[in-house]
């Protein structure tokens, strides 16, 4: 990853606000992101932190309110209609819900052969058949002739889900966007899900970015990325994988991960818990003032915390947080 | 703590060769295979399986809750208070009745839709005594307040609240707080934390752990979600196909297991804390319950398959002091 490249995706103080009976709501606050090609970003957050809105913005989806969301380099919302034609190809969007994001009347060929003939990538059914039978055996659906002429209610969620995956990979993302793409699948199908997305992270060097509420799940898709976490519209802790992980900044972050119970009775009955103030998530109809968090922070220090949001200030080690309190202790300690 | 449950003695509830079926479209689906098990005095079992297993519909038949289509085939299901016995399964509609929340609580999956939506949570806390004969609404009142009050909710701004009003983690609070109600001696639990946020998941669970100290109950809990059964469980079965696989305490479940599919499944979730290690996939597809496979259910996705396997279904044998495995190859299944 070469630090002064243009990155591929690189969101601009994104925000995005949605009208609710004339109240608005925003979903997404003022969030930059810049990921480079081959990168893997994992967006992670509790319900309601604008992690979807954020991935459906990045995949051009639905409009930002505020702020740019750039591809190459690009504004995508000013691209002529040619190169927004191309950009919406190269980042493609795999949905949460496989039982949804199906059509049930097409067969498997026919969900998967369309955007190939559509957009030209084959000439004739023949060829698209041949495609389509490479791209089952990609995703791990072999033999590929068992699947092609079945429909979609006479497959598993994890099956399915592999057809959404294969279905993206038609037309040759650069980038693919994950929402929540194993949370819908029971365990023992999820761990074959993530190992073939990791297969397809390191083989085409696609750009990932991986949204998820499950910090474990992040943990091992993006050992080698990054993990943004965010809470109520605003990312407020960034950084390498295995700092977020192992040296949360954070309180939320912190109080997120001490909170994960574990499958393994002896770590998960003597983790340390970090308790919060507050167990109720605010909701986005009335964010806090100042830092969002302040309610229930365990660091809340009045007259700062509930005054101003907070910046994502650098605290070394490539981790960035938004936390007035973790900031002003940093900066002491390289003063010291 | 629950850890230090009482072992001697009579069991909660006894459950022996249970078969439960129901008619589809393509066959007959054989949800619960023969299944066997002891809920003992004032333990949490946590019944553990994927979608599809059997286990949800297993406990709606401790508590006689199947839909109407189910059958069961054969078995029997014997509730314990007292010295005495109930056969579960031959009571009549007003035995029923009075088992079903006064001595067994089932509190349902979708804590959104187990409540009444018009009514605010008092009239559902004075609904469901009024329904089994508590007729003192102060009594009652006072009541539904300490048991908020123990699952750590504002039993002022509760109690006057519609469901609507209260966030997810709430409402399977009030669900809690209303199983608890006429003090039943067994208490089912269907994914309780499923669908919940991480922070609220963990306010369920602390909540269930202090009434264990604090009310004398016995618990089954079904989950998908093996990390609940780390958090809370006394022991631990894991139902494969209709059918309990392994049973045993919570630390052999996780750190002896020896059945190839507790195995598989123990190593196939991620953790948070700790190294990072390559995840071990389950190879093939769930069971398909209308046609299970001939021998043992697992021999297709199992690596430890014989001949053995394809042919004899094994049963439950005692592979330790207190744990249980169905496999003909237990003693070669090394974690």
């Amino acid at each position: 990853m070469t630090v002064n490249a243009t990155p591929i995706i690189e969101l601009d103080r994104v925000s995005r606000v949605f009208e609710q009976r004339r109240r608005q709501v925003k979903a997404v606050d003022a969030v930059s992101l810049a990921v480079q090609e081959g990168e893997v970003v994992c967006l992670v957050g509790e319900s309601g932190c604008g992690k979807t809105t954020t991935g459906k913005m990045i995949a051009g989806l639905i409009h930002p309110s505020g702020g740019e969301v750039r591809y190459a380099g690009k504004n995508i919302w000013a691209m002529s209609k040619d190169e927004f034609r191309r950009y919406r190809l190269a980042v493609q969007l795999i949905h949460q819900d496989p039982y949804a994001s199906l059509n049930p009347a097409h067969t498997v060929y026919g969900i998967m052969s369309a955007p190939l003939l559509q957009h030209g990538i084959v000439a004739n059914h023949k060829q698209a058949r041949e495609r389509v039978r490479d791209l089952l055996r990609t995703v791990d659906l072999t033999p590929p002739d068992d699947f092609l002429d079945k429909y979609p209610h006479q497959l598993s969620g994890g099956q399915r889900q592999r057809v959404s995956v294969a279905r993206a990979l038609t037309v040759s993302p650069k980038v693919i966007v994950a929402d929540e793409a194993v949370s819908m699948v029971d365990v023992s199908i999820r761990v074959s899900l993530l190992n073939m997305l990791s297969r397809l992270k390191r083989d085409l060097g696609v750009t990932f970015i991986f949204i998820t509420h499950d910090l474990a799940v992040a943990k091992h898709f993006a050992w080698e990325g990054r993990i943004a976490v965010m809470y109520l519209g605003r990312m407020i802790e960034i950084g390498r994988t295995p700092q977020i992980i192992n040296h949360p900044q954070h309180p939320y972050t912190r109080a997120l991960l001490s909170a994960i119970p574990e499958a393994d009775p002896r770590i998960t009955r003597t983790k340390e818990r970090l308790q919060l103030r507050s167990l109720d998530i605010p909701s986005l109809l009335n964010i806090p003032s100042g830092c969002s968090f302040h309610p229930r922070c365990p660091l809340f220090e009045a007259g700062l915390c509930e005054v101003s949001v907070p910046p994502l200030a650098d605290v070394g080690d490539g981790t960035r947080v938004a936390c007035h309190v973790v900031a002003r202790e940093r900066a002491k300690e390289v003063v010291a | 703590m629950s850890e230090n449950a009482k072992t001697a003695g009579e069991p909660a509830l006894l459950v022996e060769d249970l078969w439960v079926e129901y008619p589809a479209r393509r066959g007959v689906v054989k949800a619960v295979r023969g299944v066997s098990f002891e809920l003992r005095r004032g333990e949490t079992l946590a019944l553990i399986g994927e979608s599809g297993s059997g286990k949800t519909t297993l406990g709606l038949a401790l508590v006689r809750l199947l839909p109407k289509a189910a059958r069961i085939k054969q078995g029997r299901i014997m509730y314990y208070r007292n010295g005495t016995s109930q056969d579960v399964l031959a009571l009549n509609a007003e035995q029923l009745r009075r088992f079903r929340w006064q001595e067994c609580a089932m509190v349902f999956q979708g804590a959104q839709n187990a409540l009444n939506p018009v009514l605010r949570i008092e009239a559902q806390f004075l609904d469901t005594a009024r329904a089994h004969g508590m007729t003192d609404a102060k009594a009652v009142r006072e009541r539904a307040i300490e048991l908020l009050k123990m699952v750590q909710l504002d039993p002022q701004r509760v109690m006057h609240s519609f469901p609507h009003e209260l966030s997810g983690g709430m409402r399977q609070r009030v669900l809690i707080a209303l199983g608890l109600l006429l003090q039943p001696q067994v208490i089912i639990l269907d994914e309780p934390t499923t669908a919940l946020d991480i922070l609220t998941q963990r306010s369920v669970i602390e909540v269930l752990r202090r009434l264990r100290t604090q009310l004398d109950f016995s618990l089954i809990f079904i989950s998908h979600d093996l990390s609940l059964a780390a958090e809370l469980a006394d022991r631990v079965a894991t139902v494969y196909a209709g059918a309990i696989v392994e049973i045993g305490s919570v630390y052999d479940i996780f750190e002896r297991p020896r059945h190839p599919y507790t195995l598989a499944l123990t190593r196939s979730v991620p953790t948070v804390t700790g190294e990072m290690h390559p995840l071990a996939s389950i190879p093939g597809s769930p069971p398909d319950l209308i046609n299970p496979p001939l021998g043992c259910a697992f021999h297709p996705r199992c690596p430890y398959a014989t001949d053995q396997c394809r042919s004899q279904e094994p049963r439950l044998e005692r592979v330790g002091d207190d744990q249980f495995a169905a496999c003909w190859h237990w003693q070669e299944v090394k974690p």
